[in-house]
């Protein structure tokens, strides 16, 4: 049974406030708490190492399958391996993310691994939250990897959160993408104290047709630093965009690192990368309707992160 | 009432001190409608943002509603009845038009209210209510959008910096619709800086700012005529023919 400290961190990465219908499997402090398979989408422990496969089958239109993980114990440090395998001409949502409370004195850190071996003709929607709470002096260390390998013409619109509480991460995302393949990431980052992120992305466009769009926003507060490397390269006819916007405030630091590589004459590639504090005019607006500026700064905030 | 008792603001320039406000007295009644005009550069807008708090005056004090509200910030200022629309809209990534209705409304509201703040100011509440404030609108819907922010808030007096900046005149013709309906159902004191005729029409009361100072003030009858012609009303139509030019 989930205790009350990994329901609520179940709402926040996964907004669950119950089990949901359809594919599932829930992981909560390095063990399966829940685990539901459907009549299309199987989920199968691995043997050699801690993880799940996830097969989806040819055809499958409309289903959900919610992986998310929670960690509540101080200490605790794991790697883990999902892999999903999606059959031609699929249609699914995916939810993971993964919540970390530590109120202990020792680092708890969760690294999940995740592939995607998508199939042709699919659309794919991706969606993972990342969160940490707890008082204590341990830190919630998060490395997600994510690889996604894209069949033709297949879409992959990926949402990727991680908005209080997580110390450390090192965030690294690749992506291989076939002919007429599209994947949109739209990645939201904030960082409070002393916290470290990292996030990383490399696409390569190895089939004609094939795009990406990935567009960062993140806002770093307090004392917190940001590494940003979003790179694309065009091996074939492609188009690829990437976009780095931040907000910095207080003694934070951020680096944006764009990358484009055009290994291909017809691949066009743009970037866009903009760091500032929060527009001084954006402040007064706000304030001649009546906010603060703490609460005006909050709004922009939240809007930005949205 | 608001009331402006001899005001001075300046800045320092490179060239060193300059005086932008020189001793300004005026006084604004409670529901009138109000034109600020005169030639560029005069202080118009300057006297706007001392109204709304952006500024703090050098000399003077300002009194609204029998209360001195000079040393006020600009939110203290607004949530006790100022309002204030910016001759540039603001955009923001991320907030909705309805997201900004409701922080002026000051509560949650409906989307049926925020509907109809949209349709006073002519747009289509359905296409705008769930957009972004950011570059994809045009200056004219912002001017609107920014209009009906104001609307929302209900405040007992709304400063507006020249509307008719940086907006197509087809867009500006609409907005001075938006006003005259805002002239005959809003309750309320309306301050416009503007120089277009078709403003000043409507206006029940005229002051002339030029070199700081009050150069003339009183009604429309009486102030308007001696206007037409001049940098200080323009019509909307002369204004475009000088940017062929």
């Amino acid at each position: 049974m989930l205790d009350k400290i990994q329901l609520e961190l179940l709402k926040e990465v996964a907004d669950l406030d119950e089990l949901p219908v359809g594919a599932v499997n829930i992981r909560a402090n390095g063990k399966a708490e829940v685990r539901n398979s459907t009549a299309n989408i199987e989920i199968v422990p691995k043997t050699d190492v801690s993880g799940i496969d996830i097969h989806i089958k040819p055809g499958t239109k409309n289903e959900s399958v919610h992986i998310p993980v929670v960690v509540s114990k101080t200490g605790l440090k794991e790697v883990v391996y999902n892999d999903f395998y999606i059959g031609d001409d699929c249609d699914v949502v995916i939810v993971a993310g993964c919540g970390i409370d530590n109120c202990g004195g020792q680092d708890s850190e969760h690294d999940g691994i995740h592939r995607f071996r998508v199939g042709k003709n699919c659309k794919v929607r991706y969606i993972e939250k990342h969160y940490g709470s707890g008082t204590g002096k341990g830190k919630r260390i998060l490395n997600p990897g994510t690889e996604v390998y894209l069949g033709e013409n297949s879409t992959m619109e990926m949402e990727m959160t991680q908005i209080k509480g997580v110390d450390d991460t090192d965030r690294d995302t690749k992506a291989e993408l076939a002919a007429g393949a599209k994947l949109t990431v739209r990645e939201r980052l904030m960082t409070h104290n002393e916290q470290n992120a990292v996030s990383s992305y490399h696409v390569d466009l190895n089939g004609a047709g094939s795009s990406a769009d990935i567009v960062s926003r993140g806002v770093a507060r307090d004392a917190s630093h940001q590494t940003l490397n979003l790179g694309i390269s065009g091996n074939a006819k492609s188009s690829g965009h990437t976009e780095c916007d931040s907000i910095i405030m207080d003694q934070a630091r951020i680096l944006a690192v764009p990358s484009l590589e055009a290994n291909d004459p017809d691949s066009s590639l743009v970037h866009e990368a903009a760091i500032g504090r929060i527009a001084g005019d954006q402040l007064i607006k706000l304030m001649t309707l009546g906010l603060s500026e703490a609460e005006a700064e909050e709004e922009i905030i939240m809007g930005f992160l949205r | 009432m608001l009331e402006l008792q001899n005001i001075s603001f300046g800045v320092e320039t490179e060239k060193g001190a300059r005086d932008i406000i020189r001793d300004v007295s005026l006084k604004f009644e409670d529901d009138k409608f109000t034109v600020i005009t005169g030639p560029n550069g005069g202080g118009k807008s300057t006297l706007a943002r001392l109204i709304a708090g952006i500024e703090k005056p050098d000399q003077g004090r300002i009194i609204f509603n029998g209360e001195d509200i000079t040393d006020l910030s600009i939110t203290d200022r607004a949530r006790k009845g100022i309002s204030y629309a910016l001759q540039q809209p603001v955009r923001f990534k991320g907030i909705r038009v309805v997201d900004l209705l409701r922080i002026a409304s000051g509560k949650t509201i409906s989307i049926d209210e925020a509907c109809s703040y949209l349709s006073e100011v002519g747009l289509c509440a359905r296409e705008y209510i769930n957009r972004e404030v950011n570059s994809s609108l045009s200056g004219g819907e912002l001017k609107r959008i920014e209009i009906a922010t104001v609307l929302a808030r209900k405040t007992s007096l709304s400063v507006f910096d020249e509307p008719e900046a940086g907006i197509d005149l087809w867009s500006f013709q609409n907005l001075i619709s938006v006003f005259e309906h805002m002239q005959k159902s809003y309750h309320g004191s309306i301050i416009i800086i503007s120089h277009q005729e078709r403003i000043l029409n409507i206006a029940d009361n005229i002051i002339v700012i030029a070199d700081g100072r009050v150069k003339a003030q009183g009604a429309r009858e009486e102030i308007l005529p001696s206007l037409i012609g001049t940098d200080s009303a323009v019509n909307a139509c002369s204004e475009l023919s000088k940017g062929d030019q």
